[in-house]
């Protein structure tokens, strides 16, 4: 009786406890969660802001939102969703499973880790607090309306008064250092506290994407930091370096803001990268194809993305030389990015494919990601590039890249992990509709984009001209927003449902191969009770066949 | 006009940075020989485009028929015909690789797709760890894709990067600003706004409008979809290009990189004319502004009022830059750089307050009375 009344007291506790628990926590468990959470909270403001330039969007001349509005939700809607969406939701993501993936018991670094995280949100909050304070006395509270890139000279002071480019750039840094700590400490725990006997060719390779992440994030986000800074100065200080009224360089801010912008983008494809590398081989019943040239391919993917920052630049007139450089960078990332989809589709091949939710929402990564890959190539192309950059066909590409590829891949990561932290399955009823309403709306919004861009629709412009062909798909585009915002309901629904009435999950609910699935679910705050052996890149596949383990083939 | 550096100049300095002439180019390329090799599918890749064409026209996209398109595919310069000719070539290839993998994963998951009635516990399908002849063999063919594409767009960069502007191109300094844009003819001598002529090319020679491109404030973008890609226009910069229209009409374009408030509403738009018409233009343009005496009083309101410390007309005292040149205002279509049509009505209210059409914009509403308005506006529609 005693001991029930012991083991029952956690939940008993006062919410303050509990509150408390979970801000003083540096348990990467824990803080991988609260990532999540907070990333839950930004895409629903992000994603409403989208919801809003769309109606706005609906029909030419319509004045729902004032332009200096609707130019405040483009920034605000890109900046949130790359910086407190994406970025965190696969930071939490990371900091949930690596350790659990490689055996470890917590990061190397428990409270940097916690450290990074409030960084990470203090830098959203100080961003979105700019709606309240950023004209200050001046009028009423405005949000920055820079763009996510913060083209100078826009934002020196001439040309941005008051203080919403101040919160863009504090918000940005700020969450910026917390992305540093992060990835320090990823690198740290990946080299040196993997279970004994994993070496780093047999490393699972969402880590192994993870660490090249971690990589890039150390040599993307200082520059960035130094850029913001200098713009800080020139700002408040009365430098000149991005001022081109004293004389200063516009174009210098473009090079070091791409310098990081660019990674960034791999930065945030990478661990999508990663997710759908463990989810379709468990789903095909397969080993992956080609382990060697996967971890191949994202390494050198890892360094290429460094130098290619300028293929955003082919309409500022640089020398047909820098260009053409810039173009066949771009090109050769293509390869490794191309041997990554060649080897998961060799996966399927031969398997035994059982289409779960998180399989769905792999495969629609697989097929949206193609086509956001061949419309990349066509960006590369300098010539096509002068066309088709800065319109809406350039939307419909990024948004293939982010939504299409990396968001689906997080949503698969959702269903496929989702048994390990809460100990029940997401319902998969609901998980199909979510599936399928994302899917659809996800395709009548984003490849009508590429219509319009060819229509001549620039990007960043509250109203279109009628009667070229634009308000067709505009329409179907806003629909598809729409329907793609019902999809988002059917998986938030889904998240507290299944958090009371899911299927209990078990330990290992898919049959899978990764050291996660070796503890209970959720796992305990040390992680294991017990290491399997870890001797191929598949330990439980070891211990469920030990006539024909996977050590005998690598 | 005089302060700012002639063309000529600009043009001069773009040549120092050493941009590779286009035959240069050809002769110490290693694949020149490649480049210069005209497509062999160029009968194949036009009646893509027709079908292309078509497939748009049905899909409600119709802009063939619409005078006021801005599709990228209804070419009507040799500038936009060639980048639109290589996006089917490029959209051919990548179609053929989506459809190859596409049809894979599909076939894949269709043929392998588990059995409703498999249990968990039936053994595994055969595990393949890879294969590195496969894996190599789609390394190289990628490989070998890009090295073509790549050596497409090297042919096509080299031939439409601006060098220099053959002696009969007409030249343009265009100047973006918040959110107008300035047209200066150097050679001709005189400065307009939002609406650029210029004659159609009547030589086989592809360069028949050379601009340069500069910026008074922030970054912009000339973009006219149906004549050319988009170039910027940087602040403390120079940037060139130039396009050869081969059709007559109209073409609209607009500002394609964000530059503030009023980014979505700075509009454009090319008049290319026969060279009789635009020759006819141009001789209009060169004279200074009307001067009719039965309109002194609104001659006389508009230099009293700021109207000419932002605005320029020229053969009078308003000599302002702020503002569009507003010598021969009539002989345009619209006015806020295509926020509103040119017509009596509309330039009332765009001086009582320009807002109404162009939220945001920097000209101020000019607390003229209502008559004063109506005297402004009949003096502004003389200048023809
Ligand atoms: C009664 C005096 C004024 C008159 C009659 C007048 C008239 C006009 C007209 C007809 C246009 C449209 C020109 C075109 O698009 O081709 C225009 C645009 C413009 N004016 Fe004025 N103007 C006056 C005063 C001013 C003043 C004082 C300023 C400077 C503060 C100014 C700044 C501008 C600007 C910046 C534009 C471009 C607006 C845009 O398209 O974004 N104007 N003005
Ligand atoms: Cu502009």
């Amino acid at each position: 009786m005693e001991a029930d009344a012991y083991t029952a007291l956690p939940n008993r506790r006062p919410a303050t406890a509990v509150a408390h628990d979970w801000v003083t926590t540096v348990d990467h468990k824990q803080i991988g969660i609260l990532y999540i959470v907070a990333s839950c909270f930004f895409l629903t403001l992000g994603g409403l802001e989208a919801l809003l330039m769309r109606l706005q969007l609906w029909m030419p001349d319509l004045e729902i939102v004032s332009p200096q509005t609707f130019n405040q939700l483009f920034t605000m809607h890109g900046t949130t969703m790359i910086f407190f969406v994406v970025m965190p939701v696969e930071a939490g993501m990371a900091n949930y499973l690596v350790p659990l993936m490689i055996g470890a018991r917590d990061m190397a670094f428990p409270r940097l880790n916690a450290f990074g995280f409030w960084m990470f949100l203090f830098g959203g909050f100080l961003l979105y607090f700019s709606y309240f304070g950023a004209m200050g006395l001046y009028g009423a509270g405005s949000a920055p309306d820079i763009g996510w890139y913060a083209y100078a000279p826009l934002t020196s002071p001439a040309f941005s008064r008051g203080n919403s480019t101040d919160y863009w750039l504090l918000g940005t840094m700020i969450s910026g250092v917390g992305s540093v700590s992060f990835a320090v400490n990823m690198i740290a725990t990946i080299i040196t506290m993997r279970a004994p006997g994993m070496r780093l060719s047999m490393m699972p390779l969402f880590a192994w994407m993870i660490l090249v992440t971690s990589g890039l994030i150390v040599f993307a986000f200082p520059p960035f930091t130094a850029a913001e800074i200098m713009m800080l100065f020139d700002r408040h200080l009365g430098a000149h370096f991005f001022d081109t009224q004293a004389g200063g360089d516009g174009l210098l801010w473009q090079h070091l803001f791409w310098f990081f912008g660019h990674p960034e983008v791999y930065i945030l494809a990478l661990p999508a990268f990663g997710i759908v590398s463990e989810v379709i081989p468990v789903f095909s019943r397969k080993v992956i194809f080609g382990y060697a040239s996967m971890v191949a391919a994202t390494v050198s993917i890892g360094f290429i993305a460094m130098g290619v920052w300028a293929h955003h630049m082919f309409t500022v007139g640089m020398s047909s030389t820098i260009d053409l450089f810039f173009s066949a960078a771009t090109f050769l990332i293509a390869v490794p990015t191309g041997i990554k989809m060649f080897n998961w589709t060799a996966t399927l091949y031969g398997g035994r494919i059982r289409l779960t939710v998180p399989m769905l929402f792999s495969l629609g990564f697989l097929s949206l990601f193609l086509i956001g890959g061949l419309t990349g190539i066509m960006l590369a192309i300098v010539p096509m590039d002068w066309q088709l950059s800065d319109s809406y066909f350039l939307i419909g590409h990024f948004h293939f890249v982010a939504f299409g590829g990396i968001f689906f891949a997080v949503m698969s990561a959702y269903y496929y992990w989702y048994p390990k932290a809460i100990g029940r399955k997401m319902n998969r009823k609901l998980g199909l509709w979510h599936f399928w309403l994302q899917f659809i709306g996800f395709n009548l919004t984003f490849i009508p984009m590429h219509f319009s861009g060819i229509l001549g629709m620039p990007r960043r412009v509250y109203t279109y001209k009628a009667g070229v062909g634009l308000e067709f798909w505009n329409q179907v585009t806003t629909v598809g927003a729409i329907i793609t915002g019902i999809s988002l309901l059917f998986f938030i629904v889904n998240l507290w449902y299944s958090y009371f009435y899911g299927e209990e999950a078990g330990d290992d609910p898919w049959n899978a191969w990764t050291l996660e699935w070796a503890t209970t679910s959720p796992p305990p705050a040390y992680n294991f009770e017990e290491l399997p052996v870890v001797k191929s890149r598949r330990p439980l596949w070891d211990l469920k066949h030990p006539d024909d383990p996977d050590w005998k083939h690598e | 006009m005089k302060d700012r550096p002639v063309a000529q100049d600009g043009i001069q300095s773009q040549r120092s940075h050493g941009r590779i002439e286009p035959d240069d180019a050809r002769r110490t390329c290693a694949a020149g020989l490649l480049m210069t090799a005209k497509l062999p599918s160029r009968i194949v890749i036009r009646s893509l485009r027709r079908v292309l064409l078509t497939a748009m026209a049905l899909l409600g996209t119709a802009n063939v028929l619409l005078a006021e398109s801005t599709s990228i595919f209804d070419t009507a310069s040799y500038n936009s015909e060639k980048i639109s000719e290589i996006f089917l070539l490029v959209l051919a290839i990548t179609g053929l690789i989506f459809v190859l993998v596409f049809s894979a994963i599909a076939v894949f998951v269709v043929r392998f797709r588990a059995r409703r009635s498999e249990t968990e516990d039936e053994p595994e399908p055969p595990q393949i760890y890879g294969s590195w002849p496969i894996e190599i063999a789609w390394t190289i063919a990628p490989l070998l894709i890009i090295f073509v594409l790549f050596l497409v767009v090297v042919r096509s960069v080299n031939e439409q990067r601006p060098t220099q502007a053959p002696g009969d191109a007409v030249q343009v300094r265009v100047i973006g600003n918040q959110w107008w844009w300035s047209f200066e003819y150097p050679e001709l001598g005189f400065i307009t706004a939002n609406e650029l002529h210029v004659p159609l090319d009547d030589t086989e020679d592809p360069s028949s409008v050379f601009m340069q491109l500069e910026s008074a404030d922030v970054a912009h973008s000339f973009w006219v979809p149906r004549l050319a890609g988009k170039t910027d226009l940087i602040p403390n910069r120079i940037n060139t290009m130039w396009f050869t229209p081969n059709e007559t009409g109209v073409y609209y374009g607009q500002c394609a990189e964000y530059c503030g408030t009023q980014h979505s509403k700075m509009l454009l738009r090319v008049i290319v004319e026969t060279p009789s018409e635009f020759a006819a233009w141009v001789e209009n343009e060169k004279k200074p502004a009307v001067n009719d005496p039965a309109v002194a009083d609104g001659r006389a309101l508009f230099l009293e009022h700021s109207c000419a410390s932002c605005h320029t007309i020229r053969g009078t005292n308003a000599r302002g830059t702020f503002g569009p040149d507003l010598t021969h205002l009539m002989s345009r279509q619209t006015i806020g750089a295509g926020a509103a049509e040119n017509n009596h009505d509309n330039l009332i209210t765009w001086i009582t307050n320009p807002h109404v059409f162009k939220t945001g914009c920097y000209m101020p509403e000019m607390k003229l009375t209502a008559e004063n308005v109506k005297t402004v506006v009949s003096y502004l529609e003389t200048l023809r």
